[in-house]
């Protein structure tokens, strides 16, 4: 058993004329445990603040912070792992609706705006589509994507132009269609793409690569997106 | 009061956002119907996204196979408590629908010959209880992730029309019984919200969290059990909680059945593989429900592993570092982050763990929620569908197959929707809404606005699963029972002591966690209080006192009404739809 301390961002719209951080001192914590089981413990001391989560095991991706200036999920963060005090803050960039939670109506709105469906003009066939492992194997490493936002929060581009900017998740997605073997929409997504902004704006500082907590690379997904649209053009 | 507050109208509302409820605004939505999911989470974060092993469906690609075969196992695997008409209408589509999934984009695993991967998983069988079946396609062991986001990015496809991180109060119904959709509250603004719906569709999951010790996410609260309890519905065959064998000992992280698909095993301390004992010819792919209580047996007889003894060891370290990382990579990664072991070289510490409730609110195969008239025939409620986790169609009776669960929330996830697309077709009017109903669900809100000292939420809830786990687990007795049940119902009676400290209305989720544990409470009540009734062991329900399945007493399902705390029973449906019925025989793997 040991004790901690953590400085939590707090900001209650309806009652707070601005933010602040807050600590608490927790007792009882076990070496093993999470910073998201930090979390609740603090929370069942303190009830109002407020924070998502869900499955408590990486694959939901409700709750993505900043912890000690680094976005990462709580509940796959060992406390171990923190230098104390323990500093909680929401992903950067994004409006705060209240403490930890944050607004990722933009986040969200990137991901749709580059049409993650699969795309199929030919006549849907009964059976399945055929695709080799090997055709399989491309989406590896794009498709295990669970859209807690570390990266695109992470990313100084992003920072910049939420607006005109997609981001390295929604990027990540567009690689992942453009890597299917079944999608037939490749030429509409990459003149898609085409843009000042909406690709180009990754300068390849690889901070979505160092966070992302399932070790997944928008970076070279995105190179991977510039690969395709050069041969394109050749 | 009910008159100020926002309203806004749909043909159909869905409830949940997971693979269920997908499914079947999917189907709305190209059809054109005006359709709204309400979820209380960001949809790819409902808890089908994390299903590990894969869906059952007789694709053949791997040995031989056809659905009836996978329609025995079923019934089989429900120890008879399955309804054989819907068991039989899952299995002759299930194959069609996972073709369905694949043309959505749901990336599954390849054979080299390209065709979709399927596994082994636990109670499978080809040719009616011969050999191992390899029914299972998946996504390596990602397989439920794969499902959601890709039926969630055919909705955005679709257009339709979703309220995210909206919270379901209660179901609005009219005085002729219609149901006319729900009141709902935005979690960011708590500012409530009148949805009306010509038809409303529950697909709220399960009610894990009703275990200390669970697979489940946090979300899993019995939200819509809870609501139709309170709407008058009963609850159906609440008794009947899986306990997957195989949760992260003292953690209750889940390690996939496929893992024991792909040829992973249990040891005791002896290093004995001891369910060759219990089942002999399925040995550790026999079902969920008999795997279970080899386990429990192992620990209590003093076998089990580490310094307690309360555990036994999944061993796959066989497997070989080719197949963990292609086949189970999720898994690998898990037990690296939560227990600081390699998969490739360490075996994994493994307990029972609440995992599925097989109870839920009963409907019909098209996923009409169907009460029963006046100790008559069951009639529908006129406007409610349940689907998945939530609902008891019934497939999968006492003890739900591996793989059947994902297979479910899509055969009737569509299948209602389809009966949905009908419905709409004969009525073209929303009816006069119903303000009683509103102000009901409002009051059920105003109650936590009560401020004062009483006893917190996160300790009554602590108290209940504690409760549920030490009086309601694996193996029962009428007095552990009969303790568990009285100490159930002083805890419902305490939950109207309970307040909150934090009354903001901005993201409050100390106030939804509250409407939570209302729901969760509901569903305890319902499952002890069947539990207790059911003289006999039939599937997941496994009583000392009375070790034998008995069909001439208990073949049948349980209802339990809210009103009076009351059962009632009615018949199991044994008749297929058309092929021959699998009467009871004795169940051996």
């Amino acid at each position: 058993m040991v004790s901690m301390r953590f400085s939590i961002y707090r900001y209650d719209p309806d009652k707070d004329s601005q933010p602040y951080m807050k600590d608490y001192e927790i007792d009882g914590l076990e070496t093993d445990m999470m910073l998201l089981d930090a979390l609740k413990m603090i929370k069942a001391q303190d009830e109002s603040l407020s924070f998502r989560h869900s499955c408590g095991e990486g694959v939901c991706g409700s709750d993505a912070v900043n912890i000690n200036g680094s976005n990462g999920l709580a509940c796959i963060t060992p406390l171990s792992s923190l230098k104390t005090p323990v500093e909680v803050r929401p992903l950067p960039g994004q409006p705060v609706i209240r403490d930890l939670v944050v607004d990722m109506s933009q986040f969200y709105k990137q991901y749709r705006a580059v049409k993650p469906y699969l795309v199929v003009k030919d006549p849907m066939p009964e059976v399945e589509f055929r695709q080799s492992p090997e055709e399989r194997e491309e989406l590896d490493g794009l498709y295990e994507c669970i859209l807690c936002g570390c990266c695109s929060t992470a990313c100084p581009s992003f920072w910049w132009n939420p607006d005109k900017f997609l981001g390295p998740a929604a990027l990540l997605q567009a690689c992942r269609f453009l890597s299917d073997s079944r999608d037939q929409a490749t030429e509409e997504r990459l003149d898609d793409l085409e843009d000042a902004y909406k690709l180009f704006r990754c300068h390849t500082i690889m901070n979505c690569a160092q966070v992302c907590p399932k070790g997944l690379n928008p970076t070279e997904a995105i190179g991977k997106i510039k690969q395709k649209m050069t041969k394109q053009l050749i | 009061m009910s008159v100020d507050i926002e309203k806004r109208r749909f043909d159909t509302l869905v409830i949940g956002a997971g693979g269920g409820g997908l499914r079947a605004a999917l189907q709305l939505a190209q059809d054109d119907a005006a359709v709204a999911v309400v979820s209380k989470v960001f949809p790819t974060r409902s808890h089908t996204v994390a299903a590990q092993g894969g869906m059952n469906a007789a694709l053949a690609n791997v040995v031989p196979d056809n659905w009836h075969w996978h329609m025995y196992d079923t019934v089989k695997g429900s120890d008879y408590l399955g309804d054989q008409d819907a068991i039989e209408y899952m299995c002759r589509a299930a194959s069609r629908l996972v073709i369905e999934l694949e043309h959505f984009g749901v990336p599954f695993s390849r054979l080299e010959n390209g065709k979709i991967y399927q596994r082994p998983f636990g109670g499978q069988s080809q040719d009616f209880g011969g050999d191992q079946a390899s029914r299972t396609c998946a996504a390596a062991d990602r397989t439920g992730h794969a499902i959601l986001h890709a039926l969630y990015q055919q909705n955005i496809r679709a257009k339709t029309h979703f309220f995210d991180e909206y919270f379901a109060i209660d179901l609005l119904k009219d005085d002729e019984g219609y149901v006319q959709g729900a009141l709902v509250i935005s979690i960011e603004t708590g500012e409530p919200l009148i949805i009306e719906a010509k038809t409303t569709l529950l697909a709220t999951g399960g009610a894990g969290q009703l275990y200390r010790t669970n697979t489940n996410a946090r979300i899993n609260t019995g939200d819509g059990m809870g609501m139709a309890l309170r709407a008058g519905i009963p609850l159906q065959d609440m008794e009947f909680v899986q306990f997957h064998p195989t949760g992260i000992a003292g953690k209750g992280m889940l390690i996939t059945e496929g893992a024991r698909g792909e040829g992973c095993y249990l040891i005791n301390k002896d290093g004995e593989r001891f369910m060759e004992r219990y089942a002999p010819h399925a040995k550790d792919l026999a079902s969920r429900d008999v795997v279970s209580r080899a386990i429990a047996t192992e620990v209590r007889e003093g076998r089990g592993c580490g310094p307690d003894g309360n555990y036994v060891l999944l061993k796959l370290e066989h497997l070989g570092a080719d197949v963990i990382h292609k086949r189970l990579p999720g898994i690998h990664s898990m037990v690296k982050t939560f227990l600081h072991i390699d998969a490739v070289e360490e075996p994994i510490p493994v307990f029972p763990t609440c995992h599925y409730s097989m109870g839920g609110i009963p409907t019909n195969r098209y996923g009409q929620v169907v009460v029963p008239e006046l100790q008559g025939a069951e009639e529908p409620v006129p406007g409610l569908y349940a689907v998945g986790e939530c609902a008891c169609v019934s497939v999968h009776g006492a003890n739900r197959l591996g793989g059947n669960s994902l297979l479910d929330i899509v055969v009737f996830g569509r299948a209602a929707g389809n009966h949905i697309i009908e419905f709409l077709r004969e009525s073209r009017y929303h009816r006069a809404l119903n303000n009683d109903s509103v102000d009901r669900a409002l009051a059920r809100l105003a109650r936590w606005d009560k401020k004062g000292g009483g006893e917190t939420v996160d300790g009554l809830r602590s108290e209940l699963q504690r409760t549920m786990e030490e009086y309601c687990g694996v193996f029962r007795t009428e007095d552990i029972m009969q303790e568990g049940v009285n100490k159930v119902l002083a805890l419902e009676k305490r939950l109207a002591d309970v307040t909150l400290s934090d009354h903001s209305k901005v993201f409050n989720t100390a106030r939804i966690e509250a409407l939570e544990l209302e729901n969760l409470m509901e569903v305890a009540v319902a499952a002890v209080i069947s539990a207790l009734a059911r003289k006999e062991s039939r599937g997941a329900h496994s009583r000392i006192d009375y070790p034998q399945r008995d069909d001439e007493r208990w073949l049948k399902h349980t209802l339990f009404i809210k009103e009076g705390k009351q059962l009632d029973y009615k018949p199991v449906r044994m008749k297929p739809i058309s092929v021959e019925s699998f009467p009871p025989k004795e169940r051996v793997y």
